[in-house]
């Protein structure tokens, strides 16, 4: 079964179409590869042929790119010798394509056939890389169409020629944006920027990629002909020095060098850009490997894709369930959660009544998706219409009785357990009886929230991360009674708006919050300690965490924070651990520092909120220490707040995949996403070392450090939790 | 062991190193090969008296490229038979150069050398014989590179030096200058550039503003603040390094940082029986000399650890310093030698420096190694120490001593 074709027309143009079997787009493999270069081959041999198309079989689309199931298996299944395995595998590859490049020149570039690469649509990672290597690229009109190489999101980077030959097609400049952001374009950008050389109207696509081939032109490449010069300038020349110092710096500031690919990709871009074609895809190859056989690149592709796929598709759905698609959902309360629910539900083409207490309220919940969509238009993301529609599906209410009809139930009140307790009541006498009813606290315990509902099993958690339409991740949370129709409405709806679930337990913080809290907690420690305030941020920083845990708490705010430790230390009593945390917390919220919205915390803000700096007084407070510089202790403290917060939820049965524990932990609060989750960091450093950091740690910094059981059994064991959990995946 | 002394010290007066300059006319060639002469002349020299030239030169390409010590003996008055080797330390590449001729002569390889180098800065810029360390992602990245500027503003950060304890030794650096050269305390060691017909085209440091005060500075912009903060963020890569720096400072500007200057200078060392046979007299033993690797990123602490490591090597301690010359890069690198030993800023720079008079890279610690010897002989001390901040985290230093 072979994905690709071949066709000679009469007027002798040999048209390769590509065509993925069982799937919506395509992608490629191994024999796709072997596929492809045996028909280039069969019509570079062949008399009768003036020059070739490779185009798709898809409509609206070429190629969504490489099988990442494949790239994320390679190492294993590369032999003995990995590194040589992959290197060689990645050196087949170049020669297939340079195959193409060449175009049955000689090395005077004489002779030879025209071969141009015509894209319906889509076309993406190799779905771009092998129309780069084609002499010509053709693309449909199709506005829709994303055009670019990803790879760098999942922690590789185009490594088959991309890099290589956009840097010398466009320069390095120009290319940046396009490999180390891994922006796409639609067709229209992608020719202004000169990734695609024509935009052409859709039912003209073949037709013009095979007049151009008739047009008998100049197919030679411009780095395969004397006195090619890189636009923009290679490294040592003038112009190109300053682009690379640029470079260097604002990519390592941008990542704080905590992100392997994207300094592979540069070094790939620079050596390459000072020597010939040839040898500077062979570095291309060897800088590709390095990042193959470094374990961040496997981790990074099974969380950010393979897994997060997953369970986007219901990995984790109860089996027997029927579809529990839901068409009308209730939304309680119209604050800042409830407004960013009601948008992304209807957004997501479901109807919503959204309800607060009285009109005015719901009214500007509502307004929130107005507010959206006109920031949509301005962006020539919207239209008047499409506005129109969305807010047509939005009923702004203060009558509970308009809940009728509803089949899910979202409550996103104020956190209180009566408040909450009053309003599920209300609500069910007048919703119907299979209503799933699901809260969005982020703190109360689903099963004690359930026993004031009448139908238990079908009351659940689903726990939205803010700004609800920007945050991927949803936490579902299954109290004691929770059926498995509620677990299923909840998949169903997240798949809806497009979210990406996990399913856990209940229990105290359920799991992101539960992972959160301790992070956030062990930076204000540390404050405590004298450890200067910018290292704590920083080092955070520094393991890829989008904030730090004092600008997150200044986030948050300070008087929730307080508010939860004052719940938790009420509901744990002597147990509680976090005394000193207090101690912090407490005098920030006596000061009346309460985070950004006070516009003073750990830090200082301007008038308008912009953080300025560290609050001046924070030094006064709590005199920093000097002698507390040691970075790797203050990031293993940060890890390992974490992390062994997730090896408990695990051991505790909380998380009941571990494919959840890293995705979520990445999607919800941007966990160190080189690692792949806190779960994938373990097996990446070992568990063997990780417990040796615990002890360490423990002794000293206390006992809230001490390895897990499940931690020291798989170090004794030499195992990983991929190892004995990951199974499913 | 064989003792290496100093019989003389030269150099070129410092022109501005632009287009307006007076000796953008001069090639660097011309220039070496002058300053050659004259230590030739001056001492009476035979031309193959002495083993090799050792020419410090950082930016060698174009005219200072193809070993301009070799061009520069051959364009001299020396015979063809004495070799010519350039080298590269970056900044103190003429004390480089120095340090290895006395070595080579403590080790017994040949009786005297002339050591020294040359920059001409308005004429081949720096920077533009390339880096592979500001460029090659693998080493910028993974030193965590920054242009130096941002390297003296991270010291000025780590250690609290505000743009007023800059701008004051700036100003008195200015001030110190004026002063010696009114005192006719250079006269001794500059040699004027002449023009192939004998026409002088410089005789004084043309780069010093003397009418520098505090409210003159105070009008200067910060000269790395934009490329720290603004593009490509430098400061960013400096608090990778520091993660516990909130922000950097940005103190340096055109008139607290050393100037870009052509110039040039050479010194003739040799051992005891060189001076018998020649009849020239030994000003000055060359004690010491020591050099040392240093963090890359703050770069320009590298006179700290290489004076420690030099006094320990020797068994001498800061106390037996006399006088210091410590270079004057940025005026954070001079503010942490003095915090560093808690010495009186009235031992150091006594003449001012190269923020008064200029900083012609390859040529610099062979001027101020003469610089330190002259004013040993007017106040009549024994002992100086010459150091230079190096460019990619190194130091080097020199310990002199009259006989």
């Amino acid at each position: 079964m072979t994905d690709f074709t071949m066709k000679t027309d009469a007027d002798g143009v040999a048209v390769i179409t590509w065509d993925t079997q069982g799937k919506s787009m395509n992608v490629m493999n191994q024999q796709g590869f072997l596929d492809l270069h045996n028909f280039v081959d069969m019509a570079l041999k062949d008399d009768a042929v003036k020059g070739i198309v490779i185009t798709s079989g898809k409509p609206g689309s070429f190629a969504g790119g490489m099988d990442l199931n494949i790239i994320a298996k390679m190492k294993e299944s590369a032999g003995d010798n990995p590194a040589q395995g992959l290197f060689d595998g990645v050196m087949d590859m170049h020669r297939m394509l340079r195959h193409i490049e060449r175009g049955g020149m000689d090395d005077k570039n004489k002779g030879g056939k025209p071969i141009a690469a015509a894209l319906p649509g889509t076309a993406l990672g190799i779905g771009l890389e092998i129309p780069l290597a084609c002499h010509r690229i053709f693309a449909a009109d199709n506005p829709k169409a994303k055009i670019g190489l990803p790879e760098i999101m999942v922690g590789i980077f185009p490594g088959a020629g991309g890099t290589t030959r956009l840097v010398r097609k466009m320069g390095a400049m120009a290319a940046a944006p396009l490999l180390l952001e891994g922006k796409l374009n639609d067709p229209k950008k992608a020719k202004m920027a000169g990734v695609v050389d024509e935009v052409v109207p859709a039912n003209e696509l073949l037709s013009a990629a095979k007049a151009w081939i008739l047009s008998a032109p100049k197919f030679v490449k411009p780095w395969d002909e004397k006195g090619y010069k890189m636009p923009g300038g290679a490294p040592y020349h003038p112009a190109g020095f300053m682009t690379f110092v640029g470079a260097n710096a604002m990519i390592n500031g941008k990542t704080k060098g905590a992100f392997p690919a994207a300094k592979a990709l540069l070094s790939a871009v620079y050596e390459g850009a000072q020597v010939d074609f040839d040898t500077a895809i062979r570095i291309e190859a060897r800088w590709f490997t390095k990042v193959l056989m470094n374990p961040s690149s496997s981790a990074m592709i099974r969380s950010l894709f393979i897994n997060k796929e997953a369970l986007e598709k219901g990995a984790v759905r109860p089996k027997d369930v029927p579809d529990q698609k839901v068409s009308k959902v209730g939304v309680l309360g119209a604050g800042m959660m409830g407004a960013g629910i009601a948008l992304v539900s209807a957004r997501a083409g479901i109807e919503v009544v959204l309800l607060d207490q009285n009109q005015d309220a719901a009214n500007k919940g509502k307004a929130y998706s107005e507010t959206y969509m006109d920031k949509g238009i301005a962006r020539k993301k919207a239209t008047p219409e499409t506005k129109e529609a969305l807010l047509s599906r939005i009923t702004a209410t203060d009558d509970v009785n308009a809940l009728k009809g509803c089949d899910l139930i979202v409550e996103a009140v104020f956190e209180d357990m009566s408040v909450k307790a009053e309003i599920t009541k209300r609500v069910e006498a007048v919703v119907d009886a299979d209503c799933i009813f699901a809260s969005n606290t982020s703190t109360l315990p689903i099963s004690d929230l359930a026993k004031a509902s009448s139908r238990p099993e079908q009351f659940i958690g689903i726990h939205f991360f803010s700004p609800v339409e920007k945050m991927m991740l949803v936490e579902i949370i299954k109290g004691a009674k929770t059926g498995d129709r509620a677990v299923a409405k909840a998949l169903d709806f997240a798949r809806q708006i497009k979210k990406t679930p996990i399913v856990v337990n209940d229990a105290r913080f359920f799991y992101a919050n539960r992972c959160i809290i301790p992070y956030i907690n062990e930076g204000i420690r540390m404050v405590a300690e004298g450890v200067t305030p910018a290292l704590v941020d920083n080092a955070a920083l520094m393991l890829g965490f989008p904030v730090g845990p004092l600008q997150l708490v200044d986030e948050t705010s300070i008087d929730l924070g307080a508010k939860i430790a004052r719940a938790t230390r009420a509901a744990m009593g002597d147990d509680y651990p976090d005394g000193a945390v207090d101690s912090v917390i407490f005098r920030m919220e006596e000061l009346g520092r309460l985070g950004r919205k006070a516009k003073a915390g750990f830090y200082s803000y301007d008038e308008k909120g912009k953080r300025l700096g560290y609050w001046k007084g924070l030094a006064d407070e709590y005199p920093v220490d000097q002698s507390k510089r040691d970075l790797d202790d203050v990031q293993n403290r940060l890890m390992m707040a974490q992390t062994l917060e997730a090896v408990r939820a695990l051991e505790e049965g909380v998380l009941m995949d571990i494919r959840e524990g890293d995705v979520a932990a990445i999607l919800g609060w941007g966990f160190a996403p080189w690692s792949g989750g806190p779960l994938s960091w373990i097996d990446i450093i070992g568990a063997d070392k990780a417990v040796e950091i615990c002890d360490a740690l423990e002794a000293t910094h206390g006992a809230r450090f001490k390895a897990p059981a499940l931690l020291r059994d798989l170090a004794a064991k030499g195992e990983g939790f991929y190892d004995r959990f990951g199974n499913a995946s | 062991m064989t003792e290496a002394y100093i019989y003389d010290a030269l150099r070129s007066p410092r022109g501005k190193g632009r287009k307006d300059g007076a000796l953008q006319e001069v090639t660097a060639v011309s220039l070496s090969a002058q300053m050659l002469n004259a230590v030739k002349d001056r001492n009476g020299l035979e031309g193959h008296a002495v083993e090799d030239v050792i020419w410090g030169n950082v930016t060698q390409v174009k005219e200072q490229g193809g070993c301009l010590a070799r061009s520069a003996v051959l364009a001299s008055n020396l015979d063809q038979s004495i070799p010519g080797l350039a080298i590269n330390r970056f900044c103190a590449s003429g004390m480089e150069a120095v340090n290895l001729a006395a070595n080579q002569i403590k080790g017994g390889a040949g009786q005297a050398y002339i050591a020294g180098g040359v920059e001409m800065m308005g004429r081949v810029p720096m920077g533009s014989d390339g880096a592979a360390i500001a460029v090659d992602p693998t080493l910028a990245m993974g030193t965590y590179f920054v242009p130096q500027g941002i390297s003296a503003d991270l010291i000025a950060t780590e250690y609290g030096f505000s743009r007023e304890d800059a701008d004051a030794l700036a100003v008195e650096s200015q001030r110190r200058a004026k002063a010696a050269w009114d005192d006719n305390r250079f006269a001794n060691s500059v040699v004027a550039v002449r023009d192939q017909n004998g026409l002088l085209i410089l005789d004084h440091d043309e780069f010093m503003r003397p009418t520098t005060d505090m409210q003159s500075l105070g009008a200067l912009k910060a000269s790395f603040k934009d490329m720290g903060e603004a593009m490509p963020g430098f400061d960013n890569i400096a608090k990778l390094k520091f993660p516990h720096l909130e922000a950097i400072n940005h103190i340096h500007h055109a008139g607290n940082s050393s100037g870009i200057v052509d110039g040039s200078a050479a010194v003739l060392i040799g051992n005891k029986e060189f001076g018998i046979a020649h009849g020239l007299k030994p000003r000055a033993r060359i004690r010491a000399t020591a050099k040392i690797g240093t963090d890359p990123t703050i770069m320009l602490t590298g006179p700290v650890p290489v004076t420690e490591k030099i006094l320990a090597d020797h068994g001498m301690s800061i106390s037996d310093i006399d006088l210091f010359e410590v270079n004057e890069a940025f005026a954070s690198v001079v503010l942490r030698f003095q915090q560093a030993f808690n010495v009186d800023p009235a031992k150091v720079n006594v003449n001012g420096g190269s923020i008064a008079m200029g900083h012609p890279l390859g040529a610099t610690g062979a001027i101020i190694i003469g610089t330190l010897l002259d004013e040993l002989e007017r106040r009549d001390l024994e002992t100086g120490l010459a150091t230079l901040c190096i460019a990619s985290g190194m130091g080097a230093a020199t310990i002199i001593e009259r006989v």
